[in-house]
């Protein structure tokens, strides 16, 4: 698997809340999440998403369960997420929804072009590689499938 | 030589297991969320209705037709799925199974992340998202990683106003809000045992916030006198036997009074360092602190003054209300001048029951500061209930015993 896109940086411990406030929760239009995710740390960010790579610092993901952080995210075009580490929840909602990550320690210049390519085991912004832990063989399954709902179908 | 979560998984840390799940909860917030991802699983029947739980606690009673509109839905499919259902006002989900269903040696998941406060109970309890819970619904199991163990040594007694939200803020602040990823916490040492269910709780409560995966005490002598109150009897865990990843320790006496400072939960300061700090409200419950020992504390402090700001308070359950009613603590908190809302969430997640403005300051016993989690703009200092209560009373924060 090979996923190719823009950069676009982000500080350390975002949390749930922050992708997507608890406010937009209670509805199950998701293009809502898709518009309003990261509205509280900058309102112009949603619209810079469709086909970046989101470079973070660590502990992405951390606090609320919310599915819909994990969501809202691919929605707005995420096409995968590169931290030092993720909140475990998010991590396993992220991959159950078909949304790829990669854990590494990269930095990060905005609107670089990044390769992700979790067959070779890198990640790839600029000149700059870094080797990457694999995914384990069930969830890189889940990715294959486009997520947890379509796997569990396929398998039957 | 195996810790308590290796135990209870059946497997040592690092492998990845399969594992049938003891009891497996949704609240009004996720349960739309799975419900919608079960629909599209077209699995046929919900694998063990007898272990699945929906709870209302987030948003009730509904705030606008839309949540009206979810709930009325999660309503109707939980009762006709024969699902244990409890309804708004029953209180929050963690405290309702935490009320005699969470026993040790259960495998527990939550659809919320504070599923690990069970733990308090010897049980491997986690939260999980809403797709894999729908996965859950449908076949009755799910994967884990065990985790690796780090040890959290208690010795001693809590002393003067120190609560077990001090010691479970000032272990957030030791280990950062990563310090424990992907890992368990054990709570462990003489300490614990002067600990009661409601504080062991508080302490597990807040273990997510170090990213932890739960964190778990061992079923002891007081877990068997609380859980033989809901007619559960069931036998003590073996004390610990192992090596653990990393190791913390806490001498009680040296726990003080902190306060987290906004917006990040491992960022503390001594109380008194912050008294005087001006506050437009102060809010007293959630899965954290709104249990009856917290509710009691809070009265005894509160009892035949006034408060100087404005003052929620939620009770974590039904039984928790009910019992304040019963022995007139609730009494001693009306006539202080607070209100009292319905047991639930309140406003925690800043949806409803108490949203801070812009430019306010709240004063909760809450688990989280987050920016804008109780309303955009507002900040949120998180502290125990002593604290809390005292500074309800001086309209600032304000140290606990102060006018003593
Ligand atoms: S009280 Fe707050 S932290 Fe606890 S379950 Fe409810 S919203 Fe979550």
């Amino acid at each position: 698997m090979r996923i190719e896109g823009h950069a676009v940086c982000l500080p350390p411990d975002i949390d749930t809340d922050l992708v997507i406030a608890g406010r937009y929760l209670r509805t199950k239009d998701q293009s809502i999440w898709a518009t309003r995710v990261f509205e509280d740390l900058d309102p112009t960010l949603a619209g810079r998403l469709r086909g970046s790579v989101i470079i973070a610092g660590k502990n992405f993901g951390c606090g609320s369960s919310r599915e819909q952080a994990a969501v809202a995210l691919k929605e707005a075009g995420v096409v995968c997420i590169i931290a030092p580490s993720f909140a475990r929840i998010f991590f396993r909602n992220a991959i159950n929804r078909g949304l790829p990550l990669a854990q590494a320690d990269l930095s990060c210049r905005d609107g670089e072009k990044v390769v992700v390519d979790f067959s070779a085991g890198t990640v790839t912004a600029g000149d700059i590689s870094r080797e990457i832990p694999p995914l384990s063989p069930r969830m890189l399954e889940i990715l294959a499938a486009g997520g947890l709902v379509e796997h569990w179908r396929k398998r039957g | 030589m195996t810790t308590l979560s290796e135990r209870i998984l059946g497997a040592p840390a690092g492998e990845y297991v399969d594992r049938p799940v003891d009891r497996a909860y949704v609240h009004d917030g996720t349960g739309v969320l799975t419900l919608e991802a079960w629909l599209a699983l077209e699995s046929g029947e919900i694998a063990c209705p007898d272990r699945t739980y929906v709870l209302f606690d987030h948003i009730i009673p509904a705030n606008t037709s839309t949540t009206a509109d979810l709930q009325h839905e999660l309503r109707k499919f939980a009762c006709g799925a024969g699902l244990h259902f409890s309804d708004i006002g029953d209180g929050i989900c963690h405290q309702l199974m935490g009320e005699g269903t969470a026993l040790p040696g259960d495998i527990i998941v939550g659809a919320d992340s504070h599923t690990c406060t069970l733990g308090a109970f010897g049980a491997f309890a986690t939260g999980v998202g809403a797709t894999d819970m729908a996965v859950i619904w449908a076949s009755g199991s799910t994967w884990f990683r065990v985790p690796e163990t780090i040890g959290v040594f208690l010795s001693g007694r809590l002393s003067g106003h120190s609560e077990a939200k001090d010691l479970a803020l000032t272990y957030v602040s030791r280990l950062g809000m990563d310090g424990a990823t992907y890992r368990a916490l054990e709570f462990i040492g003489d300490g614990t045992t002067h600990l009661s269910m409601d504080s062991r709780m508080t302490l597990c409560n807040l273990a997510v916030e170090t990213g932890a995966k739960t964190g778990l005490c061992y079923a002891d002598a007081v877990t068997l006198e609380y859980l033989r109150s809901f007619g559960e009897i069931v036998s003590t865990q073996a004390p610990p036997s192992c090596t653990y990843e990393q190791e913390l320790d806490f001498e009680l006496e040296d726990i003080i009074p902190v306060i987290a400072v906004p917006p990040r939960v491992d960022t503390i300061l001594p109380a008194s360092e912050l008294c005087g700090l001006s506050l437009d409200q102060v809010f007293v419950g959630t899965c954290t602190n709104g249990r009856y020992e917290d509710l009691s504390r809070f009265a005894s402090i509160v009892r035949g003054k006034k408060v100087r700001v404005r003052t929620i308070v939620a009770p974590a359950s039904r039984t928790v209300l009910e019992d304040a009613a019963g022995t007139g603590i609730l009494s001693d908190i009306l006539a202080a001048g607070c209100t009292v809302i319905p047991p639930g969430c309140g406003p925690c997640l800043g949806a409803h029951m108490g949203v801070v403005g812009e430019g306010e300051v709240c004063l909760s016993t809450a688990n989280r500061n987050f920016r804008n989690r109780m309303g955009v703009g507002g900040e949120i200092y998180l502290s125990s209930v002593s604290t809390a209560a005292a500074s309800a009373l001086a309209g600032e924060i304000a140290l606990p015993g102060g006018d003593e």
